[in-house]
């Protein structure tokens, strides 16, 4: 009996001799518990020892894997081929990064803004607890309103979801607004106002034209379109605050 | 947003100059039209368009009313014309699906908590369609009380 295969058309580019992408079809046989990552691995062990790409945990924690699948921004490990097939399978690196060399982007951007958040507990001068006093206690209530901002893995997916990302490449993107909000929405973090200079700068969250397909395709549910438009909402009232007579900044 | 000058520096090979060359994809023309969801997102904001262009002729409206009678009425007359008639058909329908998509977003700008708790979705969504209903209510009454 023949085995069953099935073909994945996979972005190539190499650096130092191609002037842009092309595509290489892989047949790769068929396995009902395959993911994409598997298929790739089988090329790059069997067939293709040269296809770069990046992966690590294989269990949709790592955040490393995300492609383009069919046009779609996915976890490469968590894309079944049995979802596809018998259809051919086009695999693309993430949408609106610039490729450093097949399916592998380049990060310094994103990197550079998720930094500019401040991802961090920031506390105010003068207001850091000594260690000797122990922790910042939380009720359950105040670690709801950030949890699920925390859980995001850094995939990507959402950058490469959104067309303002695409349109806008300055756009500080859904990823690092969540993150900024994470920490904006923890009751032990005094460091709203510093964000703010640049969560509501006009490259931030008044970029953001509510595509809403960044929460669509988190594998987290960290819904970063819900937390840029709250932080809209935030930022409105706070212009609206210091309208009042009686505001500190008149 | 550039990137920092270091990272390019740690890169660069030991003959003194970097192997990189990152390709750049350009955004074509036609993204809306690559996925159902830019599409419909496209649709939502022309929708804006007729809803501004509808409070443009509401706005010519009361200015001809302050002009007088005369002027109020043939403003009126104007609206009969089978292209106004066809017009605000086509506004309403598109206000409609605006308003529609705007409600159904609500939940996700909004989030109310009692506690640990999410107040659900759906009744943020729907106190929305609720708001509507008594008040296009009560739009017909002083419209047909008149």
């Amino acid at each position: 009996m023949t085995e069953k295969t099935i073909t994945l058309e996979i972005t190539r580019y190499h650096p130092e001799q191609d002037a842009e992408p092309t595509f290489q079809s892989y047949d790769v046989p068929y396995r009902e518990d395959w993911v994409v990552l598997d298929a790739i691995n089988w090329i790059k062990d069997n067939v293709d020892g040269t296809l770069s790409y990046r992966w690590s945990c294989r269990m949709g924690v790592c955040g490393s894997c995300g492609m383009m699948v069919n046009g779609t921004p996915k976890l490469s490990c968590a894309a079944f081929l049995r979802d596809y097939y018998p259809e051919k399978i086009r695999v693309e690196p993430l949408a609106n990064f610039p490729v450093e060399r097949d399916l592998v982007i380049v990060l310094d951007d994103f990197m550079a803004k998720l930094e500019s958040v401040k991802p961090w507990i920031v506390r105010k001068e003068g207001e850091e607890k000594p260690l000797s006093e122990g922790e910042y206690r939380q009720t359950p209530a105040e670690l709801a309103k950030y949890k699920q901002f925390s859980m995001c893995i850094n995939c990507m997916l959402c950058y490469a979801a959104c067309p303002v990302m695409g349109l806008e490449p300055d756009f500080l993107g859904p990823a690092a607004l969540a993150l900024g909000m994470r920490y904006n929405k923890d009751s032990r973090d005094q460091g709203r106002e510093e964000r703010q200079e640049v969560i509501a700068s006009h490259e931030a969250i008044w970029q953001c034209t509510f595509v809403g397909e960044c929460s669509v395709v988190c594998p987290k549910d960290v819904d970063p379109a819900g937390a840029i438009q709250q932080a809209k909402v935030d930022s409105t009232l706070d212009w609206y605050k210091a309208l009042l007579p009686w505001s500190k900044s008149q | 947003m550039s990137r920092d000058p270091s990272v390019d520096e740690q890169l660069e090979t030991s003959m003194g100059k970097s192997m990189r060359k990152p390709y750049t994809p350009k955004m074509p023309a036609t993204w809306w039209l690559r996925r159902r969801a830019y599409f419909l997102f496209i649709v939502r904001e022309v929708t804006s368009v007729f809803v501004a262009i509808y409070c443009v002729i509401l706005l010519v409206g009361l200015c001809r009313l302050k002009e007088g009678g005369d002027a109020f009425e043939s403003f009126l007359v104007s609206l009969r014309s089978p292209f106004s008639i066809g017009f605000h058909v086509v506004a309403l329908l598109f206000a409609g699906y605006h308003s529609i998509t705007w409600f159904n977003l609500t939940p996700k700008a909004m989030v109310i908590r009692i506690g640990e708790e999410k107040v659900p979705p759906l009744l943020i969504a729907g106190s929305n369609y609720v708001a509507w209903l008594v008040l296009s209510a009560a739009l017909i009454w002083i419209v047909l009380k008149g």
